[in-house]
């Protein structure tokens, strides 16, 4: 391979590199300035390609009649799955690490079918029983459901992670005067810690973009998506963008805290 | 406490849960979308698939996973492979290829808005550059190729970063000296990665490709941003019964449909991919 | 006083019997080496010991105490594993003192006990380290000085030495015997290598196959191996045999020749290590194969009556293959097995 060749094969990959980072960026970039500009200017034509610094779509948008509250709501909702998805899924996942025990496949095989399932579509029985038993239209019962979305991919991924965790440093533990409680507080729980906030994270953004069983479980009561989705029709412009930016905002942010973990998360969960 | 019970114990509460979330509800629509007129029948079905909107949300959803899961598994491949040759700012790109990952769909519809609507930046771009004299309403009934172009575009900008990071942690698996021996041998890059990479990766692209076909036939948050009525999907069909329509059991059937045709393409895809046994890393 | 008895333990995995019935007696402070090929059963007798599996049947005592159903915990043991085990979220300080702070010893007990270990272990200028900055070797000194500051009365180590290279390895068997001799404790360790047995050991159990086949002194294991197995996994290069056919009154046929052994009249399997023959006039007719030089002595592996053969002779001797070499066995080496049984004939 000559000199020539070789540097232009170098420039044509760099050039795909920034092409495709440009790809994901520039629409990130033009909702960024339909956000920060003002109403006025969001729908008007044709649109500057430069943010003027507006908050005026912002402070409509926070000012819209039920938007704070679906907020305030999309936040719960998020905030109870992720505790509930951990606390339900890292005990089967430390099991499915540590155990060999009978019916082992059988449990993989329940939560790699609800994995692939298209689960929003059980929010439909779900509505009727909710009814039932008073859970309908609560922040609580559309949090159970983002929980049953979210716990095939909590236990897979604690599964991966308590897997990395040699079991001899818990063995090790054990001849040092642990029980099997204290050494999982001492050694594995320091360990696994980041891991697992990784991990309670992705079960945080899974509920924070649910759109279908919210809107089908939630008619007061609606957290951001469902109440974007329902005055999608009738809303103007400058309330989506805005609506829309706030959507994105934590997904930004948690991706790049869990950035270090997605791989290994996905890693030894494949197999 | 017997460590033969352990096991159990910890899973129980997983378990239980799915038994009464995802076991129990689906069994209730399994019901609902039996039942019809006061006795078992297939009548909801016959409803649901007789309805003339059935053959052409049918045939949208199809069209979309057609045209858009092939490319993003193109894309994801290639994006991985360039990431594994990258040796500086590999975590700042990875991070940025990743993004998306994070974004629902919902709000990649929104996003696609800002760019496809009538006062969007497509229009003020084409306007600027004299292309168009006035502003163009892509989204409307006389541009379906637009709104099908927008939708699809949506669709591979937001979820392509799931199969990438599959993808890549699956790569990440494959240990360096078969490329280093295949090297030896005399491959080419190009045959590295047909001869090496795809084949070592099956088990990574099955699950990618189950995860996104199955999530590519329940779209319907990007199509509503989008399209709206003007290219109904079958997500979008079940929502309507469901809300617009009040029809319960016509709506578990449409759910049940969907599920019907997921299962199927998982187990094409299971079985085109399927790793012969002991030939794993 | 901490006697280990192992009596009658067994272990299956499923339909595999890992262990059968196993019995063994190791005396107060006395160094036992459990030493045989990966699969033997050695690490899951050495685990059941330790607690950290559970037998199938049988009882394990320590001290006069049935422990077999207590948590590792409660059996007054410290262990060293393979891969060490070094805990890394705690400073080396802080794994050498895990133990001591589970005990709820007071703080300077804790130091005085840590420190003192390390000086031992020659690592105390490595207290506030990280197992991430360490060396395998250092590591090694960290797990060693973690169990040790316990002061137990039983240590078990899993093949503690087989991660590190041939050198560093050499130079911490000689100190890690040497340290617990001085520890007063009863230790049982696993290896896989001949040379680390032979050269630790007090006694040595030889494994194969889920069963102890022999348990004796290092040099009654090499002289007079129990059984054919030993006699072919002991030594480097093994025992050789050769099938003797009786001729009367403790005359044998062996490849031709005669010789002196047991008076018996069914057929046995005479057995000589390489090392116990000399070069004669009269002997076994070895043809040479392959001649390599090793520096300290010559090793020839030759070819009798159509058997393999290895001789290891004086290396300023002239072998070229080819050559045939008459070799005289040193009598009071040789050594008789019973083919059908395999167990030594005296």
């Amino acid at each position: 391979m000559n000199a020539e060749t070789r540097s232009s094969g170098r420039f044509l990959y760099t050039a795909s590199v920034v092409l495709l980072c440009a790809w994901v960026i520039v629409p990130l970039y033009l909702l960024l300035i339909n956000t920060l500009s003002s109403p006025e200017t969001v729908n008007s034509f044709p649109k500057p390609f430069w943010p003027e610094f507006d908050l005026g779509s912002l402070s409509f948008f926070a000012g819209f009649e039920g938007m704070l509250t679906a907020l305030k709501n999309s936040i719960l909702v998020a905030a109870m799955t992720m505790v509930m998805s951990i606390a339900i899924g890292a005990p089967a996942g430390y099991a499915l690490s540590r155990f060999d025990f009978p019916g082992k496949g059988l449990f993989r095989l329940l939560i790699l079918l609800t994995r692939a399932f298209p689960l929003p579509l059980l929010a439909l029985p779900l509505a009727v029983m909710f009814i039932r038993t008073g859970l309908d239209d609560t922040v609580f019962g559309l949090a159970l459901v983002h929980t049953t979305l979210a716990i095939p991919f909590s236990v897979l991924i604690t599964f991966s992670l308590f897997s990395g965790i040699p079991i001899e440093l818990e063995e090790a533990a054990w001849t040092l005067g642990c029980t099997r409680l204290t050494a999982f507080t001492k050694v594995v729980l320091p360990l696994i810690l980041p891991g697992i906030t990784a991990s309670a994270i992705f079960a945080f953004v899974i509920s924070w973009n649910e759109v279908f069983a919210a809107a089908v479980l939630t008619i007061e009561n609606r957290t951001l998506t469902a109440f974007l989705l329902q005055n999608l029709d009738t809303s103007p412009l400058h309330l989506k963008f805005a609506g829309g930016f706030i959507l994105v905002v934590p997904a930004l942010i948690f991706i790049f805290a869990v950035r270090k973990y997605l791989f290994a998360m996905w890693g030894i969960a494949n197999r | 406490m017997n460590a033969r019970y352990l096991p159990y114990l910890l899973i129980l509460p997983v378990t239980l849960f799915l038994c009464l979330f995802f076991l129990y509800p689906f069994i209730l629509v399994a019901q609902q979308a039996f039942y019809a007129d006061g006795g078992w029948s297939l009548k909801n079905f016959q409803d649901v698939t007789s309805h003339w909107k059935f053959p052409i949300s049918f045939r949208n959803t199809m069209l979309l996973a057609a045209a858009v899961v092939p490319v993003q598994l193109a894309l994801a491949l290639l994006m991985a492979t360039m990431v594994t040759r990258m040796q500086k700012g590999r975590d700042l790109i990875l991070y940025v290829w990743t993004i998306p990952l994070g974004i629902s769909d919902l709000a990649a519809g929104i996003i696609w808005l800002a760019i496809f609507e009538q006062s969007g930046f497509l229009n003020s771009m084409m306007s600027g550059l004299g292309v168009v004299d006035r502003p163009v309403n892509f989204l409307s009934y006389q541009h379906p190729g637009i709104v099908f172009l927008a939708i699809a575009l949506a669709e591979i900008w937001r979820a392509t970063a799931i199969m990438l990071v599959i993808l890549v942690a699956g790569i990440g698996l494959i240990p360096k000296e078969y490329y280093e021996a295949a090297e030896v041998f005399g491959a080419s890059p190009w045959k590295r990665f047909t001869r090496i990479t795809l084949p070592l990766l099956r088990p990574s692209l099955q699950t990618a490709l189950v995860l996104r076909v199955i999530l590519a036939f329940e779209i319907f948050a990007v199509v509503a941003a989008l399209g709206g009525t003007l290219f109904p999907v079958l997500m979008g069909e079940t929502y309507a019964y469901q809300f617009d329509l009040l029809n319960g059991g016509a709506a578990a059937a449409m759910a049940l449909i969907i599920l019907a045709i997921s299962i199927a393409f998982t187990l094409i895809i299971m079985r085109a991919l399927r790793v012969p046994k002991g030939a794993t890393i | 006083m901490a006697v280990i008895e192992i009596k009658n333990v067994a272990k299956r995995f499923g339909s595999y019997q890992a262990l059968h019935d196993i019995n063994l007696t190791i005396d107060d402070q006395e160094f036992m080496v459990l030493l045989g090929a990966s699969g033997c059963g050695k690490s899951t007798l050495l685990r059941i010991i330790a607690g950290l599996e559970t037998q199938t049947t049988g009882e394990v005592w320590i001290g006069g105490r049935r422990i077999d159903h207590l948590p590792p915990k409660d059996r007054g043991i410290a262990m060293v594993f393979q891969n060490y085990a070094v805990f890394p979220h705690l400073t080396v300080f802080e794994n050498i003192g895990f133990g001591l702070r589970m005990q709820k010893l007071p703080n300077d007990e804790v130091k005085r006990r840590v420190e003192r270990t390390a000086e031992l272990m020659h690592i105390e200028q490595l207290l506030s380290r990280y197992s991430g900055e360490l060396s395998g070797g250092q590591r090694q000194r960290v797990a060693v000085a973690r169990a040790l500051a316990m002061e137990p009365d039983v240590i078990l180590m899993d093949e503690p030495l087989s991660n590190l290279d041939a050198l560093l390895r050499m130079e911490m068997r000689a100190e890690l015997k040497g340290v617990l001799a001085e520890s007063n404790t009863t230790a049982i360790y696993v290896t896989h290598d001949q040379v680390e047995a032979m050269s630790m050991a007090d006694r040595i159990s030889v494994m194969h196959e889920g069963r102890i086949v022999q348990a004796a002194s290092p040099i009654e294991v090499y002289r007079d191996p129990a059984e054919r197995f030993v006699a072919g996994f002991i030594g480097n290069p093994p025992m050789n045999f050769l099938p003797a056919e009786p001729t009367g009154a403790g005359q044998w046929r062996v490849a031709g020749q005669t010789l002196k052994g047991p008076d018996l009249n069914r057929p046995l399997e005479f057995a000589i290590r390489p090392e116990d023959m000399t070069l004669s006039d009269a002997g076994l007719k070895a043809k040479a194969k392959v001649v390599e030089p090793l520096g300290a002595h010559l090793l020839v592996t030759a070819e009798v009556d159509g058997t393999l053969f290895r001789a290891v002779l004086d290396s300023d001797l002239k072998v070229s293959p080819g050559d045939v070499l008459t070799l005289a066995p040193t009598p009071d080496r040789i050594r008789w097995f019973d083919p059908k049984s395999h167990h030594a004939v005296q």
